[in-house]
């Protein structure tokens, strides 16, 4: 016992030395199909799968890691782990405090989802995630914004008429949508939002960007990032040209 | 876990729940239970040496040394915990990769701070960036443990100064006329005898200690509060075998359940320390006892 204990002491000290690459990557994990925990309590998701590919084009050594939306740019820059690929959009107020590589997912359509199609999205109440663009637009909106700190309750708070509305990213909102059985019906158009999303880093880690870029870049030009698009949100998605352009479709 | 459950649409309630209730995410949140009360286990006495060192300095004849037990106590009892535990566990990891940098690497030039970013370098890092998993969280929880003895601590020496100064006069005095230092009473009589007075406010700590573990969650350690919101959570068939609803009311209920157990638990076991800790003692649950064998 005694050993084993000193050869993970062991371990754990030269893994420093032989593992330099180790990239933490952190994400939400409670927002399918972006990330979400499995049933066996693993990371899992578009996120994941891209991710994990993204780490094994820039051969980096990659780890992902768990954290809470509230605090996920915080302990970023404080160093607790080095990337976030949490479905986070690239805005220019988080473009401030962190960097953000280019999309690989093109620029989001978000929708309200309310329990009937009289809601009033308008001048409602309307449910957001904490922090979120679509927090932002509520807010401007003139609606009554109403933010909650996981994507969870925003749907609970219309199902319990705790506010008209959510307003989420439509790809978020459809599983649930089908599932209520007539419960939650998507209202109004789809809301255009945010330039797409990125990976977030420290604005200090310039190399570690340009890995990440260059993979996305690879990804997009053989069409794998295509792929992994339709797999996870279905054939009608926006994907990217071979130049890096959107298409809709 | 057992082989019925590859496919867990075509199973009856029982069996899907002996399913749903043991798949890897579940055992997730099964495990959580064993982090809080491994939190518990270490937090208690650790926080109560901290007790005790501060109520040793408060209570010194030495000014400095008062003045250190006393700050202590006023300021931890006075800034509201939530602020001390997001203050704690941000400052310490920053404090202690500070000093790690200083010592590893004397040859960096670059500031620390840049803009937001809090930079040290690799070899700094705590844990190392190639650490596994695990040792981040065991880390975390580490600092978690720091921060709630701190807090818990300056509480604990706030009780047991009162405790020390409950111990009646006469016994010190008597000690004294026997040729006692101040070191063999403080050890021989006051200690021994100060627990008695200061075991209902330790009593009453402890209780907060069990009911402030769902804090963990504040400081990113999934804990067992962490879990209840992730599992019960919506979950819709396309992103896992067991869909339902918002079954969180169910989850919550649940700890509900597991912290009155753990708090009338508590209670029991802390009423029989009383009664021992009584036992020829000058108070009134001492009288009571002595009537209680002497009837």
């Amino acid at each position: 016992m005694k050993n084993l204990i000193l050869t993970t002491a062991a371990l754990a000290l030269t893994a420093g030395i032989a593992m330099a690459d180790t990239v933490r990557m952190g994400t939400e994990g409670a927002y399918p199909p972006y990330n979400f925990i499995n049933d066996a309590g693993e990371i899992d998701g578009f996120e994941r799968e891209l991710g994990d590919e993204l780490c094994k084009r820039a051969e980096l050594d990659c780890e992902w890691v768990k954290n809470d939306w509230d605090s996920i740019i915080p302990n970023l820059v404080s160093g607790n782990y080095d990337t976030i690929a949490a479905g986070m959009s690239i805005t220019d107020e988080r473009d401030e405090v962190i960097d953000f590589t280019q999309d690989y997912f093109p620029p989001t359509a978000s929708a309200y989802v309310a329990t009937s199609d009289a809601a009033d999205v308008a001048a409602g109440v309307v449910a957001a995630q904490t922090a979120t663009i679509q927090a932002g637009h509520v807010a401007e909106s003139g609606a009554t914004l109403v933010e909650f700190a996981t994507p969870e309750e925003t749907i609970a708070a219309v199902r319990n008429g705790e506010a008209d509305a959510v307003l989420a990213d439509r790809d978020y909102l459809v599983p649930l949508v089908e599932e209520s059985g007539g419960e939650l019906v998507f209202i109004g158009d789809p809301v255009p939002l945010g330039g797409g999303i990125g990976m977030g880093l420290r604005e200090s880690d310039g190399e570690l960007r340009g890995k990440f870029d260059a993979a996305i870049t690879s990804m997009k030009a053989d069409g794998t990032l295509n792929e992994m698009l339709k797999k996870w949100f279905g054939e009608e998605t926006a994907t990217y040209g071979t130049d890096g352009a959107v298409v809709t479709n | 876990m057992f082989s019925y459950c590859a496919d867990p649409d075509t199973l009856g309630t029982f069996r899907w729940f002996t399913c749903y209730l043991t798949n890897g995410v579940h055992w997730s949140f099964y495990l959580s239970f064993i982090k809080v009360l491994a939190l518990l286990a270490v937090t208690a006495p650790v926080a109560l040496g901290f007790g005790f060192a501060g109520a040793m300095a408060a209570r010194s004849h030495v000014p400095p040394l008062s003045w250190l037990g006393k700050a202590y106590i006023a300021i931890v009892r006075g800034v509201p915990d939530i602020a001390f535990f997001l203050f704690f566990v941000i400052a310490l990891d920053q404090g202690f990769e500070w000093i790690r940098h200083k010592v590893l690497c004397p040859e960096w030039t670059d500031p620390i701070r840049q803009g937001n970013d809090f930079l040290v370098c690799q070899a700094a890092k705590l844990p190392l960036g190639s650490s596994p998993e695990w040792m981040h969280e065991t880390y975390g929880f580490f600092l978690a443990v720091i921060t709630f003895s701190i807090v818990f601590g300056a509480f604990a020496a706030n009780v047991l100064f009162g405790g020390m100064r409950a111990v009646p006069h006469a016994q010190l005095e008597t000690a004294e006329a026997y040729g006692m230092s101040r070191r063999q009473i403080f050890w021989r009589v006051l200690v021994p005898q100060m627990w008695v007075y200061a075991l209902p406010g330790l009593s009453n700590l402890w209780m907060v200690l069990i009911k402030a573990t769902p804090l963990l969650f504040l400081l990113g350690i999934e804990d067992i509060v962490y879990w209840a919101r992730e599992l019960g959570g919506t979950k819709t068939s396309k992103f896992t075998q067991y869909p339902h609803g918002d079954w969180r009311m169910w989850y919550f209920l649940f700890l509900l359940i597991f912290y009155l157990g753990m708090t009338r638990v508590s209670e029991i076991g802390l009423e029989k320390l009383m009664r021992r800790l009584s036992h020829g003692q000058a108070t009134s649950g001492g009288e009571l006892l002595r009537k209680e064998t002497t009837a």
